[in-house]
């Protein structure tokens, strides 16, 4: 394989990383107001993901290094190109992960609530954003020949971009409500579980026009397989967590995000920013790329440490791997005392 | 304003608060790692309430250290379109070996360690926050190669018909002569920053102690805390100092442009203190250290320094012709001087001041006195701040001294900028994000003091022995 084809490959595991992992914490942040109805319970939810949300993140930071080393007109077209949307999901990433480690160092119920509807707004925005983000790549955007983009803000609310966002929004309700029922014990547990088959109904609505209307404009057999094995895998994990079968139904939409991805970027290839100008260039993994000197670098590094960093994250989910329920929350983290 | 200057006061404005958070992470992380092993060693729960009590602010701080950086990492793209295809192939190595190396290292073991502490093993858990310090270096080290390469590209060849910059030796660009400088002077610098965070607070608390037990707790902090910032303070010093004379060679401009330096000198003398105007049309007022600055820059008390005039001269031959002229602009090779000038010399004097104060502290609390009276609040009071700003300042020379290059010699902040960036995207994203920013500041700084006020906390009971462990509550949740 040339090694460009293998940065594609790469990136698109960077990014089936990052959704499968931070999916399910955008999940919990969306689902906070309606699986928890008071203080203790939101801290169990909270503390589902508090070991491992920042590791999660990291696969978005590396995604985006990662693309900027390898494919560096990419990375320059795509970022300056989708400016207003960067821009909100960076805000919504800011005030979601300083609400995590501020929410609970103060007693007053109004510093909480404005630090839930942080973690609240902080993880739809995103969540819905990437989905049109990805569809914009996917469908195309005006790109002149010096591959600059010259689309502006509004093109990038089309219909189908809506729907890719409604989408990835749905997934990760659903994919975090699986997570809560797994990682919970008590009432929230069941809640969880009560939303989660409806969930999955939803989303597979939404995931089956968004990925058919893909299929249509740009697939290839290749994606289409995807696809399908994608739908099964969110029937089984409805299948299962009717059954109560938590870990299983869990599993099932960690796979969906792969696999949905993982066609996303089967149907994008051999592009990676199609351009719908006349007279304009599409991005493509050859005109993008970083010179094969700096790629065989970047593979090197890659395969020493990728496995390492699966290694290690993996091993904190084992260390954490305990549910949790309102009786593990220590009382009362601070003292009224501290407060002033 | 041009959408150029927007885009430059949002990364001057976002990175030089980012580097608030980055030294006392880098420096705090070794020195909280430091106490926990020493608890390990002689069972002394002093030092555990230590490591709980600076572990918590550590959190506070890391938190918008972590937020800030991504904004960082996201606006090379966003604002800097033209510059990141330019350099792509060579920048982007480090930045995202940064991240896979540094990042999850720093993210991973930092979540093991808040939840951890009942769920591993008490040297395991010790280790998980020096591997964080590991981590802190690691990222330190990447991003500083790319900066070094800003400063003085190596390791690349111009390649006229992709129109970029391309890699040609990774190792001339992890081993560039600036990063060997940089690197430490930048990693000792935090260090010094670290302690004296903690040397201020530990100050104030043993000022306020009340009993022996506080005062047996806090004592040991000032005193190691005030140790490592002086010992670091002598290696930034030493740095500091190396770096003068690398960054003579590689942008003499810099250190002319550092002094005010118009007219070449032999031997050239430090300036400590001038008054009137600095476009070196006349002095009204100065102070001189003969041959100090032959020194600094050259290692020789009687070294030729060269000044601002004949250097523009130099490069206007240099650079005013071909290879690249689409990326730059033949025209006034001269930073802001009044702004390198004073940059620089804050940056030392603040460093100077923090260190004395630092002696100051080891000398006021020997053989078991603990001082009272003003002096100590102030003292407690300003040395956290002195190094905090010294970094920031040293920053705002280093990256104002280099301009009009963003990359020296090779391609000019001008020519950086993303080419669609309009002005009203450019204004809506340095509000917004100076918006968000500013509020954080508050509402970091009012957190910080509260905790700092509440002081180290004493140890917990432990948990009802009859609980099986599955069943106790966690020793730390958000
Ligand atoms: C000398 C050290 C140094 C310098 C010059 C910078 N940083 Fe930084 N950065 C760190 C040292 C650091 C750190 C110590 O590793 C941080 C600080 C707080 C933290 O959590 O890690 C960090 C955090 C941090 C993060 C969040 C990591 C996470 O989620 O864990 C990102 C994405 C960046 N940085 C990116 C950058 C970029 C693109 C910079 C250049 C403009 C930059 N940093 C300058
Ligand atoms: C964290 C420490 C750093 C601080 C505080 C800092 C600060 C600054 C400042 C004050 C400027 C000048 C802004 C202006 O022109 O008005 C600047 C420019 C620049 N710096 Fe740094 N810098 C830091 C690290 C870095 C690093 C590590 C990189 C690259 C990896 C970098 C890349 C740049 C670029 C691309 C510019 C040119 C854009 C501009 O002029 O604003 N900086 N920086
Ligand atoms: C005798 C004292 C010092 C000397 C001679 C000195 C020298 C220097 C020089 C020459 C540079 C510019 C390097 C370049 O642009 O190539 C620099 C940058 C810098 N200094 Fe200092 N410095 C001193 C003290 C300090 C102190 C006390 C701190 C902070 C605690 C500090 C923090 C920094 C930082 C963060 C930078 C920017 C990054 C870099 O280029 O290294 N310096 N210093």
């Amino acid at each position: 394989m040339e090694l460009t084809t293998v940065w594609f490959v790469l990136i698109a595991v960077l990014w089936i990383g990052y959704f499968t992992l931070e999916g399910f914490d955008f999940g919990v942040g969306l689902l906070l107001p309606f699986l928890a109805r008071d203080d203790a319970e939101r801290r169990v939810m909270i503390n589902t993901i508090g070991p491992v949300w920042d590791g999660n993140e990291v696969w978005l930071l590396v995604a985006g290094g990662a693309t900027f080393a390898a494919f560096p007109e990419w990375y320059a077209t795509l970022f300056s190109g989708f400016y207003l949307p960067l821009l909100l999901i960076l805000v919504a990433l800011i005030v979601r992960g300083l609400a995590f480690e501020y929410r609970a160092k103060r007693p007053e119920a109004s510093w909480k609530a404005n630090w839930d509807r942080a973690i609240i707004i902080g993880s739809l925005v995103p969540s819905v954003l990437w989905g049109v983000a990805f569809a914009n790549i996917l469908r195309g955007v005006p790109i002149d020949r010096h591959l600059e983009y010259v689309g502006g803000f509004f093109n990038l609310l089309n219909p189908y971009a809506l729907l890719g966002g409604l989408t990835t929004l749905a997934l990760f309700v659903t994919h975090g409500a699986l997570f809560i029922a797994l990682k919970t014990d008590g009432e929230i547990r069941h809640r969880a579980r009560r939303l989660a088959v409806p969930a999955v109904a939803v989303t597979a609505v939404l995931a089956v026009a968004f990925l058919g209307w893909t299929q249509q404009q740009t697939g290839t057999a290749a994606s289409a397989l995807t696809f399908v094995l994608a739908a099964l895998a969110l029937v089984g994990a409805g299948f299962t967590a009717h059954l109560g079968r938590e870990g299983w139904a869990f599993l099932g939409t960690f796979v969906t995000i792969a696999l949905a991805v993982a066609g996303l970027f089967l149907a994008l290839f051999p592009d990676v920013m199609p351009s719908t100008l006349a007279g304009g260039a599409s991005l493509t993994t050859t005109n993008a790329a970083a010179t094969a000197y700096t790629l065989k670098i970047m593979t090197v590094t890659a395969v020493v440490f990728t496995p390492l960093v699966l290694a290690y994250q993996g091993w904190t989910y084992w260390v954490f791997r305990q549910r949790i329920a309102t009786h593990h929350i220590p009382q009362a983290p601070v003292p009224a005392t501290a407060a002033r | 304003m041009d959408p150029t200057d927007i885009a430059r006061w949002q990364f001057a404005i976002t990175t030089v608060y980012h580097f608030l958070f980055v030294p006392i992470t880098i420096g705090l992380s070794a020195i909280i790692a430091g106490y926990e092993f020493t608890w390990l060693r002689t069972g002394d729960e002093r030092w555990l309430r230590l490591t709980k009590f600076f572990g918590k602010l550590f959190l506070i701080n890391f938190a918008i250290g972590v937020v800030t950086g991504i904004v960082q990492e996201f606006q090379f793209g966003m604002n800097w379109s033209d510059y990141s295809r330019f350099v792509g192939d060579v920048f982007g190595a480090p930045l995202a070996i940064e991240g896979l190396l540094a990042f999850f290292l720093e993210s991973t073991f930092l979540g093991l360690w808040i939840f951890g502490w009942d769920r591993l093993p008490a040297k395991l858990h010790a280790a998980c926050i020096a591997l964080v310090h590991v981590g802190t270096l690691f990222s330190a080290y990447f991003i500083l190669a790319a900066n070094s390469w800003m400063q003085h590209p190596v390791g690349y060849a111009f390649n006229a018909r992709t129109g970029r910059a391309e890699m040609n030796d990774f190792a001339a660009v992890l081993f560039n002569k600036v990063q060997l400088v940089t690197f430490p002077h930048v990693v000792l610098s935090a260090y010094m920053t670290g302690a004296a965070f903690v040397v201020g607070i530990a100050l104030w608390h043993l000022r306020r102690a009340r009993t022996d037990a506080d005062r047996t707790l806090y004592r040991p902090a000032v005193r190691t805390g005030a140790w490592i910032m002086l010992v670091a303070a002598l290696g930034v010093f030493v740095s500091g100092d190396l770096q003068g004379k690398i960054m003579t060679e590689v942008q003499p401009m810099k250190m002319a442009a550092a002094e005010g330096l118009y007219k070449t000198e032999k031997p050239a003398a430090f300036s400590v203190f001038q008054l009137g105007s600095l476009d070196g049309s006349h002095e009204t007022f100065s102070v001189k250290i003969p041959g100090l600055l032959s020194f600094l820059a050259t290692g020789s008390p009687s070294g030729e320094v060269k000044g601002i005039d004949d250097l523009r001269a130099t490069y206007e031959k240099t650079y005013g012709a071909d290879p690249g002229a689409a990326y730059y602009s033949p025209g006034d090779y001269t930073p802001v001087i009044p702004l390198t000038y004073w940059t620089f010399r804050l940056m030392m004097g603040l460093g100077f001041a923090g260190a004395a104060v630092g002696a100051w502290v080891l000398w006021a609390t020997r053989r078991g006195r603990t001082p009272q009276g003003r002096a100590v609040l102030g003292a407690a009071l300003a040395v956290p701040f002195l190094p905090l700003f010294a970094n920031s300042f040293g920053w705002i020379f280093t990256e104002m001294g280099r301009q009009p290059w963003a990359v020296f010699g090779l391609m000019t902040t001008e020519h950086s900028v993303s080419p669609g960036l309009t002005t009203a995207e450019a204004w809506t994203s340095l509000l917004t994000l100076t918006a968000v920013y500013g509020v954080l500041a508050v509402v970091e700084i009012r957190l910080m003091l509260t905790w700092i006020a509440k002081g180290a906390e004493e140890l917990p009971t432990p948990a009802d022995p009859g609980l099986s462990p599955d069943d106790r509550p966690l020793a730390f949740a958000y």
